[in-house]
Formats: C-alpha cells, structure tokens, sequence
C-alpha cells in the first residue's frame, strides 16, 4: 500500500496512530522525508484529514490512513473534500464496532459509512482490496481516481488483507499508470475554477501558482464564490454527482470467475472474497456450478456487473463481515428474476470457505 | 488615488463579491482594512498569500480578498493550513478565526499548531460571542454576561486567548482592538513577519449580538469602551493585578525565538537520506 502511494506521486501523510492502520504511518513516516515528501502525526484525525486537504490544495498529493473510529472523525472534512473538490486519499482499514469495538479483528463494517457517512447528498468513490497486489494496484488506482475526478477516494481495507503477507513483485515504476490533475491553460484572469465541462472535471489550480481562487464548503459559484441562488446551486450538486455517474465505466472494477455457466454467485469483496473463491472451487469439485463476482470498486456500486450475474444465476449469495450492508444493495438491483442470500458473520473471525460451501449446500 | 483607494484596488475583490455580509458598524471590517495595510507593508507579492478561515462572521473574511483564499470547517482552518504550509513553505499562511472557532471547537488544534511551532500567523477575532449562530456564549465570554443561551448569566470562567497562546509555546503573541487600528497594522505586520507560529488576538466589537444582548450600546459605543480599557503592555508591567481586572493589555505579548517546525523537518529529511544511502 505504501509503496503504491510513492508511486502514484503520494509525498504528503498527516495520521493519528490507530490499530490496524498504524503500519503505515510508522513506515510512511520513514519513507517520506528521504523523497522531500512530508509526514506529520497530527492531533486527531480530524486535524489529519485537514492537513491532507490543505496539503493538496497547494498541489501535493497526499493521504491519511485510519480505523473506524478515527474514520468518523473524519466525515465532516470528507465532505469539505467533495464539497471543494479536493483529491486525497483515506485508507480505511476497518474494524468491527460501533465505538471501539474490536481494535484488532477484521470487519468490512464500514461500507455504509464510506457512502453516507458525511452529510448531504454526495458522491462516494470506495475501493476495496484482498490482495496485497491488490492493496498496491488499488492505492495506485485511488490516487489515479480522486486526482482525475477531483473528489477524495475511499480504501477500505480489512485487518486479514491489511497485515497479509504475501510475495508480489513490484512492477516497474515506469509501467505504472499515474495520473495528475488537470492544471488550467487559460490567463488567470478567465479560470472559473468550479465551471461544468464535458467531463464534468474542471481544471485545478495549485495555490501559489498565479490563479488565486476561492475554496470553500459552502455551496458556490463557478467561481468558487458562495451562492444561495437555485439556478446555481441545482445545476453545481447535480455536477457532482454527474463527474462520477458520467464514469461509471472507467470506475468501476469487478471480476468474474466462473460466472458463465454459475447457478450460485457469490458476491464478495475484501478479504471474504478469498474464501468465496475457494469455496466455489470446492463446490464445483461437488458438482454445484458456483461462480463468483469479486468487487473491486465498492462504491459506487457495480449495478451492471451485478444484473450481469443475475441474467445468469438462480441464487446470488453475498458472503459479508458485517450485518448485511453490500446485499442491501444486491437486493436493491435485483428485480426479483434471483434469490439473494445472506451470510452475516461479526464475532471478529473471518468467514471461512467451508463455512460459505456450508451456506451454499444449503440454499442450493 | 489616494492610499486607501489603492489598497482596494489592489486587494479587494472588489468587482466580484461585495456587498459583504457583516452587519453594518461590525469590527470585522476594521480588522480586514488593518489586514490590508499589514500585508502591503510586509511587501509579499498576491500570490504567495494563503488566507485560511474558519466558519462564523470572522470566517467569512477571506472570500473579499485576492489572494488564495481557503474557508474551511468550523473550527479546522489551523489543520488546513498546517497542511498548506508543509507542502509549499514558500507560500505565506495566515489564518482567521473566530473566538468560537479558535479556542472553543478548534481548541485542540490552535495548542497544537502553537506548540509545533508551525509558521503560519493566526488572527483571533474576539468579539466575545457566537456571532453568525445568533449570539451564543463563547469560552471567551466573561462571567456573568448574558447570551442568547446564557439567559440567566454566564456561570463559565472565559479563556484568555492571548495567554493561552503564550504558554502553548507561541513565538509571537500580541493583542489589539479594532478601536486602535494603527496598533492593529502594527502587530499584524510584526507577526506576519516572525518565523514560526505568531498570534494577534484582535478584541472587537458585536453590537449587533453580544452588545444587544448585555445593553452596551451601539458598535460606536462598543468601540469606545475598548478605548476605555486597553492598557498598554509596557504600561500594565508597573500596574497591579486589581487595577487590571478589567482592562484589555494591548501590545506585543510575547516576542521570542524557537526552532520553526519546517526547518526541524528539513534536518530530519537530511536523516532520513543519510540512513538510505547507507
Ligand atoms: C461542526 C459545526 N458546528 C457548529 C457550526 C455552527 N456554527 C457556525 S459559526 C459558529 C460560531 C461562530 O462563532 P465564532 O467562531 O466566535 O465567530 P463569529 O461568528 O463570532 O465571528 C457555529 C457554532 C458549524 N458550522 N459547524
Ligand atoms: S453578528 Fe456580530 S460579528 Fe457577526 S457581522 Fe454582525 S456584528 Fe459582526
């Protein structure tokens, strides 16, 4: 993950330590100075995610890495963030609660959280990982995201995926794929920092570097000035939103295995998509035809590749480390044409590939 | 053109967003021109300022200005400027904040960012009130005032601002009243120029809700009861602590010299390069 965030260009890193999330900051903390980036252990989280915001603002990408509770904090400037239209980065590596809850054991009990955990209505962007390749390719991908939509993107993380270790070879650098915000072209003068265009997007400008602008969490003007006038405040919302449904496409990340011929998907993501794959080995072994959708992206959620598998299968089973929060929104696209099955697990154990083999003999 | 004229032109965003919101006779407004004449005088150039704000009248500062202007949560502008600072130490950081904003909600961050000694400038407005919310008691409030939710008086002891700067380690600390506007530029100036983290705590006037609300007049009025009792620091020495109970110590608090958090920074960048190569 780490290694991920230098790549992608990442030089600033504000955190307040926090089980299971600490890791990175601890290394960052080595890491970052000897590439002139900067890292900084602020007060709270609150004060992190303000550093990071400002840290970007002046043109350094940068992130903050936390657990649940440090992830609450941080929901106030997580809108700042959307509101203003400021890349960042937010590991999440979540931990079972509510309150303290269990510190040390893995959950995926933030995924509501990730999407309306700030107020107002926002767009989300949410990756998950359950591999370290993966852990590397999606903060690689979620810089890549929040720099090219201007808009902070969530990791969500799990304790098992966050403190794996597996062998990965580093791609070369120069393979890696890095995207850097737009910078505007225009004289000073004509920069409408907050201005529609046809992604949606507008050019950012880096403070210091001629375009002075006004940012604010307020509702604003092209300008970036405040406005209370609905004609502009319709049409500045509903571009938010636009720049990411607009990208459904390039956003969204899914894969399908076996799914063809499946008449049981399994729907997982994080660490519980490990499982799931070996259980449908294990289930084709006994003749059951299972396949499985590992979702990638988390939100915005992958309707499409979700009625893809519903087309196929009878029964969808959505294997999760919290009390059901992904198959709310499986059931929400299904239009009836599938069974959606649950499997609920929040002692803070992972789910086991027998344990979803046992879930699917019994809704076959 | 005469001085004044200029300085609009030049700094005000002039054509685009006025009228402001303040209400009319409000302290705010001195503190901007004294903030204008300050940052003429220190000689940098548009660009290379960053105005953060926080949220309350106070905070709405920045948005009439030409600089690069950031408004962030209530409470929270020290964290984005901390930010602002490390990632570009080339620009210059000064931030505005209300007495709710700095020292009630953003209470944590303002020690913090004292104690890191971070060089960005601080600029407290202290009118003593929640203005923007309608006029509720703030921790700068003094005991036994009335507020629109301390209808019985005020049971709370107020924060000091200025003396919780200075033992939060801050380099610079100096305190005016908008009614002395001239001493006001002159702090300003000074810490805009100190290195490290420098706070001008700016005693105003909201007649509008604090001056309503406990029947003391008129903003003019308001204005001359700062006028009344502000004492000058060098005065205040020979002074006894009864005799000051009730009077504003104006003037340069607190002016000494401590290792700037991005200077340490770049020693431990040399570290951590020298530990890499090895
Ligand atoms: C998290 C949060 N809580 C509450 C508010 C509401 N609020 C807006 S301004 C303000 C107080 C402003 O008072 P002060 O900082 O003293 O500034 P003034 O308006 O007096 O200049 C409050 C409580 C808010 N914007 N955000
Ligand atoms: S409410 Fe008070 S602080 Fe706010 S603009 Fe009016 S007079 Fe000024």
């Amino acid at each position: 993950m780490v290694e991920g965030a230098l790549v992608a260009g990442c030089r600033f890193f504000a955190g307040y330590p926090i089980t299971p999330a600490s890791e990175i900051s601890e290394i960052l903390s080595i890491k970052l100075p000897r590439l002139d980036g900067t890292f900084i252990q602020m007060e709270d989280e609150i004060a992190s995610l303000g550093a990071v915001i400002g840290a970007s603002l002046a043109g350094v990408k940068s992130m903050t890495a936390t657990s649940g509770p440090g992830f609450s904090l941080m929901q106030e400037n997580l809108g700042f963030a959307i509101m203003a239209e400021v890349p960042c980065v937010i590991v999440n590596v979540m931990r079972g609660g509510p309150s303290t809850g269990l510190p040390t054991f893995p959950s995926q009990s933030d995924v509501m959280q990730a999407r309306w955990g700030t107020h107002g209505d926002h767009p989300a962007i949410a990756l998950s990982a359950s591999t370290v390749r993966e852990c590397y390719e999606m903060t690689v991908k979620a810089f890549n995201l929040s720099e090219k939509f201007r808009t902070p993107v969530v990791l969500l993380m799990d304790e098992v995926v966050a403190h794996m270790r597996e062998k990965m070879v580093l791609p070369d650098e120069d393979d890696v794929e890095v995207f850097n915000r737009v910078k505007p072209t225009v004289p000073p003068e004509w920069y409408m920092p907050y201005e529609d265009t046809p992604r949606g997007v507008p050019a950012m400008a880096n403070f210091g570097e001629g375009y002075r602008y006004h940012v604010t969490g307020l509702t604003h003007d092209v300008r970036g000035f405040p406005t209370s006038r609905p004609d502009e405040i319709g049409p500045f919302i509903a571009r938010l939103h636009r720049k990411i449904s607009q990208h459904f496409s390039e956003i969204q990340m899914a894969e399908f295995f076996q799914t063809e011929d499946a008449e049981i998907t399994i729907v997982a993501y994080g660490c519980v998509a490990r499982s799931a794959r070996r259980a449908m080995i294990e289930a084709r072994e006994r003749g059951i035809k299972v396949g499985l959708l590992k979702l990638v992206t988390i939100w915005p959620f992958a309707r499409s590749a979700v009625e893809k598998v519903l087309q196929k299968s009878r029964i969808l089973l959505v294997p999760e480390m919290n009390m059901g929060q992904i198959s709310r929104e499986v059931k929400r696209v299904n239009p009836g044409v599938a069974k959606v099955f649950t499997l609920n697990k929040v002692d803070g154990t992972i789910i086991t590939p027998e344990e979803i083999l046992n879930r699917i003999t019994e809704v076959a | 053109m005469g001085e004044a004229t200029k300085l609009i032109y030049k700094y005000l965003r002039h054509d685009k967003k006025f009228p402001h919101v303040w209400c009319p006779g409000c302290g705010i407004g001195i503190l901007l021109g004294a903030l204008i004449r300050a940052i003429d005088r220190t000689g940098f150039e548009k660009d290379e300022i960053v105005l953060v704000s926080g949220i309350g009248c106070s905070g709405r500062l920045p948005v009439y200005v030409d600089f690069n202007t950031l408004h962030t949560t209530h409470g929270r502008a020290l964290t984005f400027a901390t930010g602002v600072k490390l990632a570009k130490p080339s620009l210059k950081v000064i931030v505005i904040m209300g007495d709710g904003d700095a020292v009630a909600i953003g209470g944590n961050h303002f020690i913090h960012a004292a104690r890191r000694n971070i060089d960005v400038t601080s600029i407290i407005l202290n009118n003593s009130i929640y203005g923007m919310t309608g006029g509720q008691y703030s921790p700068t409030t003094p005991y036994g005032m009335r507020s629109s939710t301390t209808a019985y008086s005020n049971i709370e002891q107020a924060f000091k601002i200025s003396e919780l700067a200075v033992t939060a380690g801050a380099v610079f600390v100096g305190r005016g009243t908008v009614y002395q506007a001239k001493l006001l530029d002159g702090l300003i100036e000074k810490a805009i120029l100190k290195p490290g983290f420098s706070v001008v705590e700016v005693i105003a006037h909201c007649h509008t809700q604090y001056g309503r609300q406990n029947r003391l007049g008129n903003a003019v009025e308001m204005m001359e009861w700062q006028r009344d009792h502000a004492v000058a620091v060098e005065k205040a020495a020979g002074m006894a602590p009864e005799a000051l109970q009730d009077k504003i110590v104006i003037g340069v608090l607190v002016d000494k010299e401590l290792p700037v958090y991005q200077e340490e920074y770049e020693m431990i960048r040399e570290r951590a390069k020298a530990t890499a190569t090895r």
